[in-house]
């Protein structure tokens, strides 16, 4: 762990960074407070939360889970609604270069790169790390943002959550504390930079639009995997470019061989 | 809580799953480059899957409407987040506008 340590030493991250780490777990410990509650007051024992915050390690898709189930989704269903949301996690993968996840100078290629520390950086892997990480220049920093975040929320979400478990089983009206708007608005705060883009703004709207105007008639989970189908405003609005055969198109590398696979 | 072989099987399943999410796309990193055209739209496919989540949990409980106190605490967190106000602030702000619509007798 000596390695750690030097990862996470003083001086490689400014005070700033810091202080914004330090802000997001700390919401993050609330929102795992308010997860814990909303857990056990939809039906589910405390074990349940508890194990789901170390073992999926992904807010969003842990409460889709849960409000799936207790309105009367199967746990399967349940299950695969919270993978499409966690999905994300595969762009946020291809983002991160291996020396993030891993020790200084790992490319990732060979079996040379997958140490057990590693493969546990990667389940550290979330939406706020990676925005941190991805907003330092230096590798070194890029590393250290990550691991720093990573580490706060691997013990700042699963204590808020056992916590709001125990706190939600001694008061039963969490909706009285304002608890239950907190995943949306943490949510909405993560996207918000996104909706700058006009063009992303307009397929988010007609996404919030399908889901509203589907919630009445289909089983829950089922509205948000079909607002997916907003994806589709962008890919028409760029068809006169996908149009052309790869290589072709301006601005753009043509894709590799092997890109298939994907 | 219903039968506890299925959520304990749906538990592992999200679990397993979503490990294999965040190592595929390192895996993936090393052996092929995705055109920049994909992963765009894999990461604008994942806002607009989150934005669809945003609205049905912040206007919906079960097949209707949630009432306009946790939309209102929403709409402030949304408009601090437009305005780049930390995000502890934005999220506490949430739930304390909601907690105090409610106390104040609105649902």
């Amino acid at each position: 762990m000596s390695s750690l340590r030097r990862t996470l030493e003083r001086g490689v991250l400014s005070t700033p960074v810091l202080a914004d780490i330090g802000l997001t777990c700390l919401a993050v410990f609330f929102i795992g407070l308010s997860y814990g509650a909303v857990a056990v007051a939809s039906g589910f024992p405390l074990w349940v939360p508890a194990a789901q915050s170390v073992l999926v390690l992904a807010g969003a898709s842990e409460f889709l889970f849960v409000g799936i189930v207790a309105a009367g989704g199967s746990p399967f269903a349940a299950a695969l609604a919270g993978l499409l949301v966690n999905s994300r996690h595969l762009p946020y993968g291809l983002a991160l270069p291996a020396d993030v996840t891993g020790p200084p100078g790992v490319t990732g290629r060979g079996s040379a790169g997958w140490s057990w520390r590693r493969l546990f950086g990667i389940h550290l892997m979330n939406d706020e790390g990676v925005v941190f990480a991805l907003a330092q220049e230096d590798p070194r920093a890029k590393r250290a943002a990550y691991w720093a975040c990573g580490l706060g929320i691997v013990i700042c979400w699963p204590g808020g959550a056992v916590l709001g478990a125990l706190i939600g089983s001694a008061v039963h009206d969490t909706n009285a504390f304002g608890l239950d708007a907190m995943f949306p608005a943490v949510i909405l705060a993560l996207i918000v930079k996104d909706l700058r883009d006009s063009r992303l703004l307009r397929a988010v709207l007609a996404s919030a639009a399908i889901a509203l105007a589907a919630t009445p008639f289909l089983p829950a989970g089922l509205p948000v995997l079909l607002a997916l189908a907003a994806v589709l405003l962008l890919v028409r609005d760029s068809s006169p470019e996908t149009a052309r055969p790869a290589g072709q198109r301006s601005g753009e590398q043509p894709a590799p061989p092997g890109d298939g696979a994907r | 809580m219903k039968d506890t072989t299925l959520v304990v099987a749906g538990m592992a399943t999200l679990s397993a799953g979503t490990y294999a999410f965040r190592l595929s796309g390192q895996v993936l990193r090393a052996r092929i480059s995705f055109p920049p055209r994909a992963t765009r739209l894999l990461e604008a496919a994942a806002v607009i899957l989150l934005a669809g989540l945003v609205a049905t949990t912040a206007l919906t409980e079960g097949h209707g409407f949630s009432g306009f106190a946790r939309p209102a605490g929403v709409l402030v967190a949304g408009i601090l987040a437009w305005r780049k106000a930390p995000f502890l602030v934005v999220v506490l702000a949430a739930a304390a506008v909601t907690a105090l619509l409610r106390l104040a007798g609105v649902s």
